[in-house]
């Protein structure tokens, strides 16, 4: 149903390469076949050991032409995609121009492509007004799916064909994200899509986009990293990974963004970055994008005689960012023009977003503004007589944003959380609390595991914004003097309180999670130095306790650990002990569970119970024994093992003790049993 | 178009003066942009491809200009068609211009030019890159040299004499370096500056 991006030149392409950046030589690079996953394993060990060394010397991919490989970083993000590269031989990083429909018939090329899907009506535009300057003149009536700033822009005329937060879906447990359900609201007639597909399709525009102008440069041929948020599940790392293959990108990697983020930074100091930071700090990454805000901690150490950087620890996936801010700043002027006897269309509403962004952005950029006019213009061609007019003052924007979201509280300060308890209905968990501070609070304490000093929590001495939200200077020093405010009290008494944090300067604020990105891919091919990672959680299998049967109540679970925390891309896990007996040719579940708290845990370790908020519950896991040489119903005693692969997913197998076979254990048993032979 | 223009600046404080003026100022552009395009100036910019060169691509029966003497280039209206499209779209360029602004209140008026300004300002920075002609500050004593660029700069006042001329920069001029408008599908419709929209 998707297209996958075509590896056939067109001849448009090709007289578009006259004018190509880079010459592009046209040699056999375009008939290579693509890298297998065994290829980029190699490759990518290979640049891990590189890494270690962190010269300048580029050692290059034995396997290509130097000349036309790249270094690629893609920012998928729930709002908009950017693409950003540099040649591997050395050169400047830039972001590619990505063709999109603007309106009908016309194509422009801004550096983002909005992360939103139209799912037209047949009758609603000719087919030709939909083409993309790669599409082939004779391209079989493929379904029509319009991404980028014409979905957007349309879609919010007509909400009912328009997908948007496909991302926030894949971090999301509780659907089957390869399910056909987006729009939510749609009826079936409009052919929903899923949030998988979603992915696929933008990824599928950015690798045609980019193949439009790199056309002897193929992107499954280049160094390639998509980032996703610190907090993605297992589940959700796979399904991104998953969408990048099955468009024939099987050289991805997965990066978490505020990792991102900090490589971005790297990037533009270049060698100075080792004069900024020092061994013992803690730098704290903030990013809030346009719907989701992401925390991470990373430490600076030290390995042999040089700085290196250890990211120690993610936040939870909260659904919570600028887009927010925004539409919270068009409901306090909805209300208040209510007051004063005017009505409010829906449709109103969606101007009155755009004009309070605009009128936000310019408050808070000038202290010597007061208020600021927003003007939602007519929908008919009386724009004098049908316009809608009114103020967004200095007062209701520090109230509503400064106050709402980031307010001065406690470092042990909770969000508030109401359990998500029945939802019939299917909806995104956004979360309930707008307070990033609390967020932030809440991070930073449930960090500190012995109580050291009182409050307890992880101090931080550096910061790295990310994200638009923070190009308002207000919106940072609040959050900046909170967390000094924070520092500043004495951990115990007759101490003197931590220093004030240093903030890491020179960011770009919009781009620094795909220039980070392609940075990284950079990186990973040798060049400069490599935060290390791992896995942010441990992870484990529920096991009933073995107890009589007391009606009305559940037995007990217990759980054991099968993954500690810190596990590098490439390693694997310990086989634990414990057996599990199952039945071969039926699907076998298993309850689910990570923590990023318990950092201490190792392989075999049982959990008899825990704190509260300790552990997270996810998606079960399932494995389906083929009945290959056995009988069906015979029960054969498995061990669970964990490992991580190269690009950066969980991987779980069941492993027979007896004869070493190994067979994949699943990571979503929801509707359909996905489980392969 | 222009009366109108002129009628509604009667009509207005100074915020609408400048307003109208930068209306003004996108029509001059729209007739630059035509004439260097016409001229065949490689108007466009890097990867920037002009909508009437796709079509001439599309369409090759041109027929050869050596018949007549030397002339003054026809343009197809193609880019300006396109610009009014997107000033239309983002500004509301067409729907201001049409309105009679007479019967309108001056708060009315304005909050419509904010519109049209706001919009104005995007498209005119998305697809062109300004800059003025001369750096020196409006107000200082400025002198030419014999042999001056009389396209970039214009005399005004007692234009008597020999150069050098000496004089007061009045305006400094702007300069289009790049023109970077939108891609067009050859069977795009370009006269339809703005469809009719109807909600079902």
């Amino acid at each position: 149903m998707f297209s996958r991006f075509t590896k056939g030149r067109s001849p448009k392409n090709d007289t578009d390469s006259s004018e190509k950046p880079k010459q592009a030589s046209g040699e056999e690079l375009s008939e290579a076949p693509a890298a297998t996953v065994d290829e980029t394993d190699k490759s990518a060990g290979d640049a891990s050991q590189r890494g270690d060394h962190d010269s300048p010397v580029d050692t290059g991919i034995d396997t290509n032409n130097e000349e036309n490989t790249y270094a690629v970083g893609i920012d998928l993000g729930t709002t908009h995609c950017v693409l950003a590269y540099m040649p591997l031989a050395g050169g400047a990083l830039q972001t590619l121009p990505i063709a999109q429909i603007k309106d009908p018939g016309i194509v422009s090329e801004p550096s983002q492509l909005p992360s939103f899907l139209y799912l037209p009506h047949e009758e609603e535009f000719s087919d030709s007004e939909l083409r993309l300057p790669w599409a082939q003149q004779d391209e079989v009536s493929q379904r029509k799916i319009i991404s980028g700033e014409f979905a957007r822009a349309h879609g919010s005329k007509s909400p009912m064909r328009l997908v948007s937060s496909a991302k926030s879906w894949l971090g999301h447990s509780g659907v089957n994200c390869k399910e056909d359900f987006l729009p939510l609201d749609a009826p079936d007639e409009v052919g929903k899509i899923s949030p998988f597909a979603a992915t696929q399709q933008y990824l599928s525009h950015l690798a045609a986009a980019w193949e439009a102008r790199f056309p002897a440069s193929p992107l499954d041929q280049q160094m390639l990293t998509i980032t996703v948020p610190a907090s993605f599940d297992p589940l959700a790392r796979e399904l991104t990974i998953e969408a990048a293959q099955s468009i024939g990108l099987h050289n991805a990697v997965l990066l978490e963004e505020p990792q991102a983020a900090l490589y971005g930074w790297l990037h533009k100091q270049g060698e100075n970055w080792r004069q900024q930071l020092q061994v013992g700090n803690t730098i704290l990454v903030v990013d809030v994008g346009g719907g989701t805000t992401d925390l991470s901690l990373i430490n600076v150490t030290e390995s042999g005689a040089e700085l290196a950087l250890e990211r120690s620890a993610v936040g939870e996936h909260i659904l919570l960012g600028g887009d927010n801010m925004d539409l919270t700043l068009a409901y306090v002027i909805k209300a208040k023009l209510e007051k004063e006897g005017k009505k409010v269309e829906n449709w109103q509403l969606q101007g009155l977003t755009h004009g309070c962004r605009h009128a936000k952005e310019s408050l808070l950029l000038d202290e010597s503004l007061s208020c600021v006019p927003i003007v939602v213009p007519s929908r008919g061609s009386s724009l004098m007589g049908g316009s809608l007019r009114t103020e967004l003052s200095r007062e209701e924007v520090l109230n509503t944003l400064v106050e709402g979201f980031f307010p001065e509280v406690d470092v042990t300060a909770q969000p508030v959380k109401r359990r998500r308890a029945a939802l019939t209905k299917k909806s995104l968990p956004f979360a309930q609390d707008p307070g990033i501070s609390r967020h932030l609070a809440a991070f930073l304490s449930s960090q500190q595991s012995s109580p050291v000093a009182a409050p307890s929590f992880v101090r931080p001495s550096v910061l790295l914004f990310n994200g638009g939200v923070f190009k308002s200077e207000q919106l940072a020093d609040r959050m900046l003097g909170n967390l000094n405010n924070w520092l500043s009290a004495a951990p115990n008494e007759g101490e003197a309180g931590a220093a004030e944090l240093k903030v890491l300067q020179g960011a770009d604020l919009d781009h620094a999670v795909a220039s980070g990105a392609a940075y990284y891919s950079h990186v990973r091919n040798g060049n400069g130095v490599k935060i290390r990672g791992g896995t942010a959680r441990s992870y484990y299998v529920g096991i009933e306790s073995a107890m009589p049967a007391v009606p009305g109540f559940e037995p007990p679970m217990q759980a054991y650990c099968i993954a500690p925390y810190g596990m590098e891309e490439g390693s694997q896990a310990d086989l634990p002990e414990e057996e599990f007996g199952l039945v071969v040719g039926e699907q076998a579940c298993f309850r689910f569970y990570s923590s990023s708290l318990r950092k201490e845990d190792s392989v075999g370790q049982l959990l008899e119970d825990w704190q509260e908020g300790e552990l997270e519950e996810l998606e079960d896991i399932s494995v389906n024994l083929p009945a290959e040489g056995k009988h069906p119903g015979e029960v054969v005693a498995v061990h669970l093992q964990a490992g991580v692969s190269e690009v950066g997913t969980l991987k779980l197998e069941a492993v027979s003790p007896e004869d070493g076979k190994r067979w994949k254990v699943e990571f979503s048993v929801r509707e359909e049993a996905l489980a392969e032979a | 178009m222009n009366t109108d223009i002129n009628t509604i600046l009667s009509n207005l404080d100074v915020l609408h003066y400048s307003l109208a003026g930068f209306a003004l100022l996108l029509l001059l552009l729209v007739i630059i942009l035509a004439v260097k395009k016409g001229s065949g100036g490689g108007a466009g910019g890097e990867g920037s491809i002009e909508p009437s060169q796709l079509q001439s691509e599309q369409a090759p029966q041109q027929k050869p200009a050596q018949e007549k003497p030397p002339q003054f280039n026809e343009t197809s209206g193609d880019s300006a068609l396109q610009l009014l499209a997107l000033l239309q779209q983002e500004a509301r360029f067409i729907d201001f211009l049409e309105e009679d602004a007479k019967t309108f209140s001056d708060a009315e008026v304005g909050a419509a030019a904010r519109v049209v300004h706001d919009g104005a300002r995007k498209v005119l920075h998305e697809n062109f890159s300004i800059k003025p002609i001369r750096s020196e500050e409006e107000g200082t004593q400025l002198t030419l040299e014999s042999g001056f660029n009389n396209q970039e700069i214009r005399l005004s006042g007692n234009v008597v004499g020999e150069a050098p001329f000496t004089g007061q920069l009045i305006h400094r001029g702007w300069r289009v370096s790049q023109v970077n408008l939108p891609k067009v599908n050859p069977e795009h419709e370009l006269s339809l500056v703005a469809p009719a929209e109807l909600e079902v």
